[in-house]
This record gives C-alpha cells, structure tokens and sequence, in this order.
C-alpha cells in the first residue's frame, strides 16, 4: 500500500517528493540564524572559562577588567545568587538520581574546564574578550575525576562533596532467568567502548536576550530546536511572568539535540539583560562550542549472548557504565541515553531472558546528554555485535541468525523483556529487502575473489529499532516541564490563503515543507497557497517543539487534524451561502466543491465574505475562520520504527585506514510525507553515525583537559571520505494516528555505527583480529592487528 | 589596540567606504559592518569553509583575512552572487535535489562549487564524483551526507556542459 495511494486527501501532497520553499532563502545567503541579529543598544558577552577541570574557587579580582574600553559590566556568580533560582537536571521517574544544583556562573568551584567562571559585557565582542585577560581568579587545583573506572571506586574524591560517590543513577532491569539460560547454551561476550562525541553544528550556539523593563518583557532570541522549554525556563527561574517572556528561534544551524539542553551561559545572558536591562548577545566560538555544548555516548559496555545450538537466542546480559561529566543535564537529565541503551538491547529477538544494569557516573569534563539518536547506536552496536559472534561461533551467515530470531510478524503487538510495547515493525521484511539492495551473495564472493589478492574487505548488517512520537511517559511524567503535545493554528487569510503556525520547530530537516504539504492536502489547497510559521512562542500555540523524532508523527497528526477543522468551518460557512448541506460539499483546488467536484464558489470568495461581508450570514453561522488544535498521542508510549543498515569497508592492514565504499539503508518510518528530505535526513544521519565509527572522539588528558577541542583537531566526516549512500523504504503506518507517520531523523544515525563495526570485524576475522572500540581509528586497527 | 585605520573596497559591485580596527577579520567586517550575514562563521579558523567569499574572483576564507588586508579590492558575497545570477541554476540544483539542510554552510559550499565550476566549464570537462567531493575538502556539512550537495553540483556542471556544446 502506498503512501500516496491511501493517503487521508485526495494523495496530492503526502508522499511527495517536493523541495522545500524556505530553502530558497537560505541558499540566497538571506537566512537569518541568531548572531545575525542586531537589536539597538545591544552588547556582547564573553566568558572567562576554568582552565581547570576541578578547582576550589578563591579570590576573584575583576577590578582592572572593569575599566577597560568599552566594558559595561563585570558579573560573577555572586551577581546572580538572588536573581536566578538554581536548577538540578533529575526526573522523579529516575528513581535515586541526583545532581548538584547549577547556577548560571560558580561561586565555591569549577568542575570541568571549560565551564565559565567571570562574565565581561562590552560594546564589542572583541574589547569584552580584552577584558579577560587582565581578571585575576585565585584557582586552588583539586585532584581531577576523569576515567569511568577510577570515578566509581568507593574511595575515588568526589565532585559533590555532600554526596556518597561519584555514582549519579543506578538501575537494573530483569526478566526472566538468565542464569538458568546461561547455563545450559554457547556464551559470547563482547567489552565494547565507545568515545565521547559532540554535536558540531556548523552554527555554534547563539542567545540574545532583551530585557525591557517599561513592561517586564523579556525576548530572547536563541538558537534552539525547542522555544517553549526555554520559554518556561526563564519565566520559572528569572521569576517572571511566562507570558511577558518570548523566546524567538530564527532559522537555526542545526541542533541535533544538542540545542534543546539548558547551558550556564543561557541563564547568563538572560539574567545580564536584565540587570544592565539592554540587549546582550553570547555566540559560542567554536573552542567553546567544543568545551560547553554536551557531549554523548560515553559508554563502557560488557555483555554476554547466550545462543542454543539451533542458532537460537536464548539470553542477554549487559552491564553500561557511562561517564556524564560534573552532574546531570537540565531538563531533560543525562540518565536517558543510559536507560535509552539497556531497554534497547536486544530489541528486535525474541529474548524472554534478559538483564541489565546501568550506572550513571559523574567526572570532570563536559557535560553529556542527549544528541541524535539518543542511546540507539550504543544499543545496536552492543546487540549486533553479540548477534554476528554468535553466527560466527555456530557457523551461521549474518542474515540467517537474524531470520531466525527477529521477533516474528504474528507477535504483534510485542513487549521487550525491558518493557517496550511494539505495536508493529517489519523487520523480516527489511532484512530481505536489504539482502536483495545490496546483492549480498554478490557482495560476498567479490570479498572472498579480493582476499585472494590481499584486499580485505568486510561486510556487516545492523538491525536498529527507534524511539519516536513519545507521550508525555518520556518527561512528563518525570516532572519536567517538557510537552509531549503539539500546537496548531490555522486560518484562512481574508485573500482565502492558508496561514498556519505550529509548535514544531524547524531547524533544515523540513518541517515547515511537510507541515505546509499535509495542510494543503489536508484543506484541499494549492500548496503554495499555504505559509507556515514557526519558532516564536509570541505567534505559535505551545507544543513540543522538535527532538525524539516528535515532528511529522506528532506535528504532523496535529496540522492534519487542524486542517480537517478548519475545513469544516469553510464547508459550514458556504454551506450556508450555497444553502446546501456542509456533508455535500467538498475543498478542491482552492474550491467548494460539490461532491462529483464541481467548483460553487472559491476560497477566496469564502472568505471576503466571512470578512467583509458578515451580515450575509446566517446569524447563527459564525465568521471564524481561524482554528486552533492540539494534539498528544494517546495509543502505544511511544512509535517504534525499524530497520537495517548494511556497511561495505576495506581495511588496509598496513595502515590502518579504512575506506568506506558502501552504505545500505532500508528503513521504515510509517507513512513517508516527503521521501525525498527522509531520504537526505537518512543519509545525513548515517554520516553523522559514521563519524562516530571511524573519527570523532573527544579525547581527554588525565587531567581532564580536552586535548581536541578545535576543527583542525576534532575530525568530522568530509565528502571525499563518505561514500554513496543507497536508501530503500518499508512503509508500515501506525494506526494510533490517521496521518500514520514515525519518526525518521535518527534511523541514519542509530545503526551506521554498529554496520560499519560489524563490517570491519568482519574484514578482520580473516587475520585473527576482532575491534571493540569506536572510533576504529587507524592506530586502534593497527593495535587490534598486532601491528604496533 | 590600534587607531581604526580607513578602508575602501568594492563589495558586491559598489564602492565601500569605512574606518576598521586592523585587528577586524573580513568575516566580522562584511557581518557587521556592512550586515552581509550570508557569510557564516563556523570555527573562525580556517577549517570549515563557511565563511568563504570571492575576493577578486578568488574564494578565500573570510575569516582568515583581515578587513584591512582587501583595501582596493574586490569582495562578493553570496548575497552579491545571487542578486547577479550567476549562481542561479547552481542554486535552482541545490533546491530541487535538497542539498542543503539547516543552510548554515551552504554559501560558502555555492561560491567554491562556483568557483570550481567555472574552470571544469572552460576546460570542457564534466568532473567525476570524487572530483567533486575532492573540491569539497574545505567545507564542512553537517546535516547532509554530502551526496546530494555532489549531485547538484554535478548535474549543474552536466547541463552546463550541454547547454555551451549546444551553442
């Protein structure tokens, strides 16, 4: 069934491929991203930053900084201490998870470096940098806590000194007997580490904050992927009315999650507005994006497959430590990637036996969170490289143990032995599909042809089930002020075009491009007719905004319902005009319609009259055209999506190097709004997954300093080292909604990292050799090589 | 700090006249001198190409230049690029293939594409694929995979190349 072919409307929009109109903009150099803009008056914000990753705070001595040129202000985090509450990054649904309050700026001591400590306000951006250099900080060195293992010792130096440890959040998730499973099948484990990475969004984090204190109105301009949270968070710790704070999000540079996380210099610059009650602009350099945007997926994970000798599946257990930095992130906590990782283990099998534990450790360096994909690369990584061991050790090729422990297609509706509910995945099916894209038979007598020749080639699969379209069960219920709804208002403009402004954000993934097709098609307008806003709490209803691949699913189901309302407002109004009955009328092509399709009257002559012409109208029929809808998914917690990545690599074993030559995506994301940005979301994603297979690590010294913390040091995937990357569809629409949409953003990113350490694992078996660290940099191959 | 000394160069086609601190990149200068902020700054270091410009016809990285150091010549932007036409079908591509997401680094991607275009054109030569990503080795994306910014960029050298073999 195609998308086109079923879709709610007359199959106009939804499914196609159509290019985004914003797009136009940004191509033309006429974006208009956060440091872009100028507001009168303004001034611009610097931030000393501890060069330490743990010190005690002395002496603080700004007095020559304060009369620099053009410096207004010296703060510190005294000058904050009675403005701003202070916030702690837990969850009440994570049971015993702690953290130390946070303050915009420290007043007692530092715990990573990088952190800012002083914060200089200038006319200039330049002359408030001047200004750093001559402030004096009396730093009293403490012992840095930096390796996971060294954190979590009972007698390791503590990071909160009111706390037991270093531990933030532990939990164990069991089901069934692993023991007994265990006991009685063929073990393989694996002790898989992977490196910290980070976002780089290409626009490093931008905020201007604009306090006007003639009406107690705060704007803040930010580059941020969710308004509304930041909205709620200025007005809560600032002490300010909610609807006297607007949070405006122009277009964005990308985010990647990483922007939806409160960062200390956000409550800086907002709490520096309103004490010199001027406009104040922080844009992150890129050194300091590198030391103060979170970091992910810091995780040390060990794990044992139990597997019968039919091939079989029998039990899972896994143990994740991971190393979150200083305390955890607010709002959202630095605990979810964590339970994110042992509640996705081992997900697509048919396990009953099952457990895990997770430990959440604090250290000195950077905060971690959440970023794409939160949790799935870990997960898949763990599971598929268990999976491929034991179709190794029992002689089995990759697909066929997969096909015969997938969770079949007659157990729907599903529930993991970690408690996920599937209400349905088509995994069978995408493995099939892959096999047939990337002509696996093929692809293996090529590998055997070229090993004759001393070419290693390896080919691996990863199977990724994802989180999306989550219910209020994600945060809400935790207590965070995070919504799980959407928001959506839709008017028809006197002219009878389409106006609609929506609590989902957009940040170059489309969502205004596919909320605008599911309107159009949703109204039965022209798409062009249809012009949608985001991004600004002043002109947008409240909502969620955009992460967890929240946006078609649960935006889209919103502006579909929105557009259904609206419609019936137009039917009932020319209904009344045409006195016909609403139910015999129709919209197509900017028209009332009858319902074989014959124009009555246009959309424009709909509404010049609700407008100008009232007194035409019945009186008990109202003028409105303007609908407001919400909408909060009530079925399944959450929409899974499914699929397989396939990876082709050469491996060259006298350097090292790994060249990528291939990527396979078959993926199932429900109904497919427009294939032609899941595609591009999909293929970004992969290279974002890549990167952290093969280049990008946040490398730290003992001392916790940051030792590649600039774009010449850090490595991002480069077009010359990406290959092509081949994308197949499975469309298996949930029924929770009418639109039937999941989410799409993150399937790249889950299972391009565990594809491609399958792949080189499997170049490497020849040789002896097997990899279980990520990034697989050159150097590691070569260790795992016996090289040097 | 030094005295802000004077400068006049021709941006975008018109003469511009302005005292700059020597220590101004050309990047701060064209964003907030002159508020062309079509150029972008992604890492102030020379790394991610975001911040590319044409100065006399050349691309360099705007943010590795000083303002001072173009006195007498010529700088376009993506903005004076694309109020001329030059970039149009380049742009046209780039739109229908969606070779770009959040856009942040696509204007310094058209003037290198540009730039890399003109000579691949007037040697008659349609590039290959890894000719294209090897032009890109100086600009980072984030958000697309690169695939589609190489598509766009090779089916505008392919229908550049038909449209002169037919004149």
């Amino acid at each position: 069934m195609s998308a086109v072919a079923d879709s709610p409307g007359a199959g106009r929009y939804i499914g196609r491929g159509l290019p985004r109109p914003g797009a136009k903009r940004l191509l033309a150099g006429r974006g208009r991203y956060t440091d872009d803009v100028v507001l009168p008056r303004m001034l611009h914000a610097a931030f000393l930053r501890s060069p330490y990753a743990h010190a005690r705070l002395g002496a603080i001595d700004v007095s020559a900084a304060a009369v620099m040129p053009g410096v207004h202000r010296v703060l510190t985090g005294a000058d904050f201490a009675l403005l701003c509450t202070p916030w702690v990054g837990t969850l009440s649904h994570f049971k015993g998870l702690r953290s130390a309050p946070q303050r915009p700026l420290p007043t007692d001591k530092v715990v990573w470096a990088g952190q800012p400590v002083v914060m200089v306000i200038a006319e200039t951006r330049a002359e408030a940098e001047d200004a750093l250099e001559v402030i004096e900080i009396d730093f009293e060195e403490r012992e840095p806590i930096v390796d996971l293992d060294a954190a979590r010792a009972p007698d390791a130096p503590r990071i909160d000194a009111d706390a037991p440890d270093n531990v933030l959040f532990r939990t164990r998730i069991e089901a069934g007997s692993v023991a007994d499973a265990f006991a009685e099948a063929e073990i393989v484990s694996v002790d898989l580490r992977f490196g910290r990475h980070t976002a780089v969004t290409m626009e490093p984090r931008a905020v201007l904050a604009d306090f006007d204190p003639s009406e107690q109105r705060l704007t803040v301009h930010q580059s941020t992927q969710t308004p509304y949270q930041f909205q709620d968070l200025y007005a809560r710790h600032f002490g300010l009315s909610e609807a006297r704070v607007r949070v405006i999000a122009p277009d964005v540079g990308g985010s990647f999650g990483m922007k939806l996380h409160l960062y200390h210099e956000d409550m800086a610059v907002v709490g520096a507005s309103l004490l010199l009650k001027r406009p104040v602009k922080f844009t992150a350099d890129r050194m300091e994006a590198f030391a103060s945007d979170i970091h992910a997926r810091d995780h040390r994970v060990r794990a044992r497959l139990a597997v019968g000798p039919d091939g079989i599946l029998r039990a899972i257990e896994v143990d994740d430590v991971t190393g979150v930095g200083p305390f955890s992130a607010y709002p959202r906590t630095s605990a979810v990637e964590g339970n994110q990782v042992v509640r996705l283990i081992g997900a697509p099998y048919r396990l009953t036996e099952y457990r895990a534990d997770l430990t959440v450790v604090a250290q000195n360096k950077v905060q971690m969170s959440q970023y794409r994909a939160v949790g799935h690369p870990i997960a898949c990584a763990v599971t598929e490289r268990l999976v491929d061991l034991a179709a190794d050790r029992l002689g089995l090729d990759p697909f066929e143990i997969r096909r015969r422990n997938y969770v079949t297609d007659d157990m729907y509706p599903h529930t993991t032995p970690s408690g996920y509910r599937f209400e349905k995945l088509s995994l069978a099916t995408c493995l099939e599909k892959l096999h047939d894209l990337m002509d696996y038979p093929g692809l293996r007598a090529e590998q055997a042809a070229l090993r004759e020749r001393g070419i290693h080639r390896g080919i691996g699969i990863a199977t990724y089930v994802e989180i999306t379209n989550p219910t209020p069960a994600f945060y809400g219920v935790g207590g965070a002020h995070i919504s799980a709804q959407d928001g959506c208002v839709l008017k028809l403009t006197p002219a009878g075009e389409v106006s609609c402004a929506i609590s989902i954000t957009e940040q170059g993934q489309g969502s205004e491009a596919i909320i605008g097709q599911i309107v159009a098609e949703g109204l039965g307008v022209d798409r062009d007719h249809v012009r949608v806003l985001t991004g600004d709490t002043e002109t947008t209803p409240s909502g969620g905004a955009t992460w967890a691949c929240r946006g078609a699913g649960i935006g889209g189901e919103t502006a579909l319902q929105a557009s259904r309302k609206l419609k019936g407002r137009i039917l009932e109004i020319a209904a009344a005009i045409l006195q016909a009955e609403p139910g015999t009328l129709d919209i197509r092509d900017d028209a009332v319609t009858d319902a074989d399709g014959t124009p009555r009257m246009t959309l424009r002559e709909v509404a010049n009259l609700a407008y100008y012409r009232s007194d035409l109208l019945p009186p008990d029929v109202s003028p409105a055209l303007t609908v407001a809808h919400h909408f909060a998914p009530r079925g399944y917690p959450f929409a899974f999506t499914n699929g397989i990545h396939g990876s082709l690599v050469e491996v060259d074993v006298e350097t090292g190097f790994v060249t990528i030559l291939k990527h396979w995506v078959v993926e199932d994301c429900g109904r497919v709004i427009n294939p032609l940005l899941v595609d591009e979301q999909i293929r970004g994603g992969v290279v974002q997954g890549l990167g952290a297979a093969f280049y990008e690590e946040c490398r730290y010294s003992e001392t916790g300093q940051l030792l590649n913390g600039s774009m010449g040091d850090y490595l991002v995937p480069m077009a010359c080292e990406m290959p092509d990357i081949v994308i197949a569809h499975v469309e298996t629409p949930t029924l929770d909604t009418e639109l039937g949409a999941k989410g799409c953003g993150e399937a790249g990113t889950a299972a391009s990292s565990g594809a491609a350490l399958n792949a080189v694992n499997d170049a490497l078996r020849p040789l002896g050799a097997g990899i279980s660290q990520l990034p697989m940099t050159p150097e590691r191959i070569l260790r795992a090589l016996d090289v040097i | 700090m030094i005295a802000p000394q004077p400068l006049a160069v021709t941006v975008n086609g018109s003469p511009v006249r302005r005292f700059v601190e020597p220590r101004l990149s050309l990047a701060d200068f064209l964003r907030g001198d002159l508020g062309l902020t079509g150029t972008h700054l992604g890492c102030e270091s020379g790394a991610c190409g975001a911040c590319i410009v044409n100065l006399d016809g050349q691309p360099v990285h705007a943010c590795l230049m000083l303002a001072v150091q173009v006195d007498g010549m010529r700088v376009d932007t993506i903005e004076g690029l694309s109020d001329a036409g030059v970039l149009a079908d380049l742009q046209a591509a780039f739109h229908a293939r969606n070779a770009l997401q959040c856009g942040f680094c696509s204007p310094g991607i058209l003037v290198v594409a540009h730039d890399c275009l003109a000579s691949w054109d007037a040697s008659g030569t349609v590039p290959s694929r890894e000719a294209i990503r090897d032009a890109l080795s100086g600009n980072y994306c984030r958000c697309t995979g690169y695939e589609a910014i190489v598509d766009a960029i090779e089916s505008t050298a392919r229908a550049r190349r038909n449209r002169g073999v037919a004149a």
